[in-house]
């Protein structure tokens, strides 16, 4: 039989804000543990949340930036559990009246666009830490993370694979980091994924019995995780078995998912409205002045450079999958004087290449988006050669100066003078006759060892067309 | 309605709190009881009603996204059943 | 001295005729004596106290002293206290040192007043006997083998027995309110939201309310100058221009509307406290008042309702009580649950669990509609209730409560008897109004008998004054217990 994976998502966003969103303590990362738990935070007896604006300035940037509906008013609640790292013995979230509700989220996948809806998106607060540390056997707490703002996205069960997961993932986790709601760093849990995941055979519109998989912090864990477990699923289907909801976790050491609590000792969380806090409530003029405050967004932008670079859909979806990239896009085409398809190039290829190889961001990158588009520049007005130009980005980024000072202290013009590169040609073809008679013989390759010996004698400065042009002519004036 | 045993050790084990077979029976009592009293809810029509969360309809305020909190964990912590390093210690948590 | 007013210890302070740490040594030898037999206090530090006494005589004699800087005060053992052991009557926080100040405490502070120590109290304010605290009943000053009311029992004991010249309470269904009037005194629970509840150990977190405790309604008014105002660390405090609470003290009553509620004379009510409270109404009458007759027709549904909202929003305040960060923990566990089970086990008492689970019950899954959700409507009809009646007059009078304090033991072992002792001040709570308690007559067995007075949202000068006019015409609220 033929089986369909689904998938839907419930990613947990770190929100960038300064404070936590019931407490006036930093959320800064990496603090000595329990220093930024408050009285608040570690839930004193007597103490009482109050609400972080930025918060929820955060939470409706996303929903406009997704198109959902934003609240007029919504409400918090108490989410019940016991766990040492929940100090309140609750969690306030909200349940019944989420900050946004509804919107979609467009991916990009090798077959085309997809997209995925959103079911709705809340605020909560995150837990502290539990570390497993050698403290006689028992467990430490670090409240320092509780009370940190999240806006946890819930998508509709929409996507079919674990690519299409994979990929609404990155343009979520892309699209929280354009907004500037998150810092998006994965490896200090600022934005953390659970799936449901499910099969059905083919062609059934009914959705099969789900399994959430909690807590993966990276896109690969997120692949993997779905793949194992919708494996698991088809063969207890085909073994004749049924699956059991359940919410599992995912071992990466082992690469398998397990159980982590069955539904039957699911917890109940007797969810209610907080009566410490009352009902949050966000104007029209609110909403009206964050989206005139929103950056153009990235599906947007993405067109836009499609009709004003003329570049493929697909190059542009790349370019837009990061504001810093599309920014240091756009500054590199102004300054190469608009030679946008190889600005386009060059930000795909070279200098990706170059920040994954010395593992940078963006802006980190010590070639700035003006230097690479006046090399650009230098390359359009034939100053340089391909290659030369990638002397030349390895010296910049090097630090060695700007682009025309490199080019000129390391000679690297490139020499257009036919009159120089004729009398290199004649002297290549009268020292190595041999090939040369080889060539005219019909043997065709023998060209390249030809243009070689020729850029060579032009240490490598030659104009590459000029040089080949030169060439082929004198090879052809005898050969018939 | 009235809770069965098994509904007061359920409600017990959920709100952590241990109780031996002779309190949950007297509980069972006492809470049956007090439920007989809630009952009278039941017949009331509230068809249309607005539930009262507050005694006053207003709205969250907000607070600014300014901190306002110093390091007072060594205080907080002076008053802890057990420390170590800087963390609070409970029996080993199995995830 | 011990009967003197606040207005009189104020001008004895300013006139330099006592220091406050004579005052205060004065209260702190009264309360070394009585507090054996009565335990109005569980906490009590003569250092603290005079610390405090020391740094308002300094204040005082740097000509900076506000009206009431120091004059001392009790505080219901439920406010933290920056270095004070506040236990909220429970085992589970026998030992805890609060490490910081509520915004009451803070406003005593702020206002130069000194704390005299935390008084004893129902355990986490669940109860109407202070029977259920963990550090032992407290005894009625009048009556040593009748209870002094709750949750509020040890500040209404302390003020009764002058062992404090005044104190702070909470109500959440009438925990000033009933042990104001089983103890004689006068109390006074603000509308919803006027005091804040930050650092207040929290109860039921919609209805719980703090007040202030005295000998009488102009105390009261000079109290709650101390106590009200808006705090931004409380989202349900409200922000409202300050008020004078003595401005309508001497506003006459001629031409106020008393309304009477038909269900609040009807049956359950004790003929002794009838009798004192149609007394009461007569007064006012001569005293200008007039009163209509009016309804609160779901006042029986406030039980019940009250017996949902409260234990479920308790259930899930009382969680943070789990030996993790403060407060105790179970010496002997197997494991992380049974560390849990065990502390939360032996740290309440049995009224504690016996609501806790109840809430927790009313909130699971499946019955939050029926229950929680119901209560909340109901809640509404009740609050309705009040907002007809105002309609038809200006203050709301009967009694505080259907009995005079009771004796130990009556009601202990039957929960549901405790709850309808109730009757007439959990609406208040449910609505959100300002209400007041106030002597009005004794039993025959020298029990007193309160006088309630409920007003419309934010009428508390109103309602001050309303009760300090009858206190100029009789003299019900200066009487004294024998043998203190
Ligand atoms: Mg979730
Ligand atoms: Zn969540």
């Amino acid at each position: 039989m033929q089986w369909e994976i689904v998938v839907g998502l419930e990613v947990h966003t770190q929100l960038s804000t300064q404070t936590k969103i019931f407490s006036g303590s930093s959320t800064q990362f990496g603090a000595a543990p329990n220093t930024q738990a408050s009285a608040v935070d570690i839930a004193l007896p007597g103490v009482l949340p109050v609400l972080n604006r930025g918060a929820v300035e955060r939470a409706i940037r996303l929903g406009l930036a997704v198109g959902g509906n934003i609240s007029r008013r919504s409400v918090f609640a108490r989410k019940n559990y016991f766990y040492p790292d929940l100090p309140k013995g609750y969690q306030i979230s909200q349940m019944d009246h989420p900050v946004v509700e509804g919107g979609s989220l467009t991916i990009l996948l090798a077959g085309g666009e997809k997209t995925v809806r959103i079911t709705r998106a809340h605020l909560e607060e995150d837990a502290g830490k539990s570390m497993h540390g050698d403290f006689h056997g028992m467990t430490g707490i670090d409240l320092n993370r509780a009370g940190t703002p999240l806006l946890e996205i819930v998508s509709e069960p929409d996507m079919r694979s674990s690519a299409e997961a994979v990929a609404y993932a990155r343009t979520l986790h892309g699209l929280v980091v354009w907004l500037g709601i998150c810092d998006g760093n994965m490896q200090e849990g600022s934005f953390r994924c659970d799936a449901n995941v499910s099969v059905r055979p083919l062609g059934s519109t009914e959705l099969g019995t789900r399994c959430e998989i909690k807590n993966l912090n990276s896109f690969r864990f997120l692949e993997r995780a779905i793949d194992f477990e919708a494996q698991r699923q088809i063969e207890i289907n085909e073994d004749g078995g049924t699956v059991r909801q359940e919410t599992r976790l995912y071992d990466p050491d082992r690469d398998e998912t397990r159980t982590m609590r069955s539904k039957e000792d699911a917890y109940d969380y007797r969810y209610f409205p907080d009566p410490d806090l009352l009902p949050l409530v966000i104007s029209e003029e609110w909403i009206v002045r964050t989206r005139a405050a929103l950056p153009e967004l990235p599906a947007a932008m993405r067109e836009r450079f499609v009709a004003q670079y003329a570049i493929s859909a697909y190059d542009a979806g790349i370019l837009t999958s990061g504001k810093a990239m599309a920014e240091y896009f756009e500054q590199a085409v102004a300054a190469s004087g608009g030679l946008a398809k190889h600005c386009a190039n060059w930000a795909m290829g070279e200098l990706s290449a170059a920040l994954n190889r010395h593992e940078m961001e963006l802006a980190q990158c010590p070639v700035t988006a003006l230097q690479l588009g006046q090399l650009i520049a230098r390359i359009g007005d034939g100053t340089l050669s391909g290659k030369l130009a990638k002397e030349v980005f390895e010296a910049l980024w090097q630090g060695e100066g700007e682009v025309d000072a490199i080019i000129a202290q390391r000679g690297l013009k490139q020499v257009s003078d036919s009159g120089a590169i004729s009398a290199a040609v004649d002297r290549v073809l009268a020292e190595n006759s041999s090939q040369v008679a080889e060539y005219r013989a019909g043997k065709d390759k023998m060209l390249g060892y030809l243009i070689g010996q020729a850029m060579k004698a032009m240490k490598g400065k030659a104009n590459p067309q000029q040089l080949n042009d030169i060439l082929l002519q004198k090879l052809n004036q005898t050969r018939v | 309605m009235s809770l069965t045993l098994h509904d007061v050790k359920r409600v017990a084990r959920l709100a952590r709190i241990a109780v031996s077979d002779a309190e949950a029976t007297i509980y069972q009592q006492q809470i049956n009881g007090i439920f007989g009293l809630i009952a009278q809810m039941q017949a009331v029509d509230t068809a249309g009603v607005e539930p009262m969360a507050h005694a006053q309809d207003l709205q969250q305020r907000l607070r600014d996204d300014i901190v306002t909190e110093t390091d007072r964990h060594e205080k907080f912590q002076a008053i802890a059943p057990q420390v170590a390093g800087g963390l609070y210690l409970v029996p080993q948590v199995i995830e | 001295m011990i009967n003197a007013g606040l207005t009189e210890l104020a001008a004895m302070l300013a006139q330099k005729k006592i220091s406050s740490a004579e005052l205060t040594r004065l209260y702190l030898d009264r309360i070394a004596d009585l507090n054996p037999e009565l335990n109005a206090f569980v906490t009590v530090s003569a250092e603290l106290s005079l610390a405090e006494a020391a740094a308002a005589d300094a204040r005082i004699a740097a000509g900076n002293a506000a009206m009431l800087t120091g004059i001392p005060v009790a505080h219901k053992d439920i406010f933290c206290a920056d270095g004070w052991r506040t236990t909220c009557g429970s085992k589970m926080l026998e030992n805890f040192i609060a490490p910081y100040d509520a915004h009451v405490v803070t406003q005593f502070k702020n206002a130069g007043m000194v704390s005299l120590g935390k008084t004893n109290m129902d355990e986490f304010a669940m109860g109407s006997s202070n029977e259920t605290s963990y550090f032992g009943t407290v005894k009625n000053p009048w009556d040593r083998t009748a209870v002094p009311g709750g949750s509020s029992g040890g500040s209404a004991a302390a003020v009764a027995a002058r062992m404090a010249p005044a104190a702070t309470g909470t109500d959440t269904g009438g925990s000033i309110r009933q042990p104001a009037a089983l103890t004689g005194i006068t109390g006074l629970k603000p509308t919803y939201g006027v005091v804040s509840r930050y650092g207040m150990i929290a109860f039921a977190s919609s209805l719980d309310q703090a007040g202030p405790m005295a000998k009488s309604a102009e105390d009261c008014a000079l109290l709650m100058n101390v106590m009200a105002g808006f705090d931004e660390r409380d989202s349900t405090s409200l922000e409202r221009p300050a008020e004078d609470y003595t401005r309508d003290l001497q506003r006459p009553l001629a031409g106020l509307k008393i309304g009477l509620p038909r269900e609040y004379f009807a049956e359950g009510l004790s003929e002794e406290v009838a009798r004192a409270v149609e007394a009461a109404l007569d007064e006012y009458r001569k005293l200008g008042a007039q009163t209509v007759d009016i309804t609160l027709p779901n006042t029986q549904l406030s039980i019940p309702v009250y017996y949902v909202l409260a234990p479920a929003e308790a259930s899930t305040n009382l969680a943070r009580f789990d030996g993790v960060r403060y407060g105790y923990r179970a010496p002997d566990y197997t494991d992380l649950n049974d560390m849990y089970e065990q502390t939360r086990a032996q740290g309440f008492g049995a009224e504690v669990k016996r609501r806790i689970m109840i809430g927790t019950y009313v909130l699971s899954h499946g019955y939050y509609d029926a229950y929680y959700l119901q209560a909340q409507k109901i809640r509404r009809l009740i609050a309705q209730d009040f907002t007809e009646a105002f309609t038809r007059c200006d203050v709301i009078m009967g009694p505080t409560t259907p009995e005079t304090a009771f004796s130990f033991g009556d009601k202990a072992d039957d929960p549901i008897a405790m709850y309808l002792s109730d009757i007439y001040t959990i609406a208040v709570n449910l609505a959100g109004l300002p209400g007041m308690s106030v002597p009005c007559g004794m039993d025959k067995n020298g029990r007193p008998v309160g006088l309630q007075l409920i007003g419309n949202y934010f009428s508390e000068a109103r309602l001050l004054g309303v009760a300090h006019r009858y206190q100029q015409a009789t003299d019900w609220h200066t009487r004294m217990p024998d043998q203190i």
